[in-house]
């Protein structure tokens, strides 16, 4: 039955990718291989789909690939599939968590732990500045410095940046208005 | 119900508003879940990233569960997680009945350019807000650097970088804790 085979395969990938939803495409790459669900011209339109929409990527992904596999229903059961490991491990680790916690040896690992989660974001962060403000493949192209900056981008980053500091408007606001920028300025 | 119904909705809005990945929901978590709502701290959700960062799964699921534990136990877990895979669901399932249209809409790709840099501007202004929660001392800025140096540069699994820096701070930080 091919509902029980979606669940368990990516029962199997959230339970092996550790780490972002990026972490899940060496495991669709092999859903390609082993089972053809896809082709890998579909795993990249999967990949590019799903930085660009809404929601994390291997959700997007599972949605994507059941859908194709065997419809609408497909599209969910590959995502409980890919979602239950998590409810049941971190089900798991919350129930001990506040326990835990408590210990002054825990507390002196999450002081020192906190600020390189800071650094793991930023460094994420890093990926989406470099592909929202900068032209690195313009760069290389032509090896122009000017070039290297999304002028259009870098002048809309500044004015989100001052408006967040001045008037404190929830998120969507300010994708809303980058949405509407990006439609009537061409970007 | 209606806390659980309460969860559905505010991480079902947090998966419509996340483009691209665990990271870009932060912005919104601490909008709805530690401004708004009260649900957790700045420094919990920054352990909870940590513990979804290493363990199994998709790390912006693996923060809904724990707060959707938090908040009513198992049932609160699985809400939240139903809440923030929804949106997907829907989303990408219309996509991919319709996707070879979607795909030459020049005017969505505008929206979407557009999109990333606001998406950008609040990741910058969720990491300085959580910098002051979290950098408390020089110790802090050098694993600050450390981190973000060798996963953004060196392509080494962030899994290393949370094991080394909690050992660190149990084996290195000792008696003389004093977290404010």
């Amino acid at each position: 039955m091919i509902y029980i085979k979606l669940f368990f395969v990516f029962f199997k990938i959230g339970l092996f990718s550790i780490g972002g939803g990026l972490a899940t495409i060496p495991f669709l790459q092999e859903l390609i291989d082993s089972y053809g669900w896809i082709t890998s011209q579909e795993l990249l339109d999967i990949i590019a789909i799903s930085e660009s929409t809404p929601g994390p990527i291997g959700i997007n992904a599972a949605t994507y690939v059941g859908y194709k596999t065997a419809g609408i229903f497909g599209g969910i059961i590959a995502t409980m599939g890919i979602v239950a490991p998590s409810i049941i491990i971190i089900s798991l680790i919350a129930s001990y968590f506040r326990k835990v916690n408590e210990k002054p040896i825990v507390q002196n690992g999450f002081y020192t732990l906190r600020p390189a989660v800071i650094g793991l974001i930023g460094a994420a962060g890093f990926e989406v500045f470099k592909i929202a403000l900068f032209n690195i493949d313009l760069f290389a192209q032509t090896h122009n410095f000017l070039n290297l900056f999304n002028i259009k981008a870098i002048i809309l980053f500044g004015v989100i940046l001052v408006l967040m500091k001045k008037v404190k408007l929830h998120p969507i606001v300010y994708i809303g208005l980058a949405a509407a920028v990006g439609i009537i300025f061409k970007y | 119900m209606k806390e659980l119904w309460e969860l559905f909705k505010v991480f079902a809005q947090i998966g419509v508003l996340t483009f691209g990945g665990g990271y870009a929901m932060l912005p919104m978590i601490q909008e709805e879940i530690v401004d708004k709502r009260g649900w957790a701290t700045d420094e919990e959700i920054l352990d909870y990233y940590a513990i979804g960062q290493s363990t199994p799964g998709i790390i912006s699921v693996n923060t809904a569960t724990f707060i959707g534990y938090k908040r009513k136990g198992i049932l609160g877990a699985i809400v939240a997680t139903l809440g923030i895979v929804f949106p997907s669901i829907v989303i990408i399932t219309v996509i991919a009945i319709f996707f070879d249209q979607f795909e030459h809409y020049q005017i969505v790709q505008h929206a979407f350019a557009g999109i990333r840099v606001a998406v950008a501007a609040l990741i910058l202004n969720a990491i300085i807000s959580m910098w002051q929660k979290a950098v408390k001392d020089y110790l802090g800025i050098i694993i600050f650097v450390f981190s973000f140096v060798v996963v953004a540069f060196l392509d080494i699994s962030p899994i290393w970088v949370v094991i080394i820096s909690f050992l660190f701070g149990v084996i290195f930080k000792g008696k003389k804790v004093d977290v404010k």
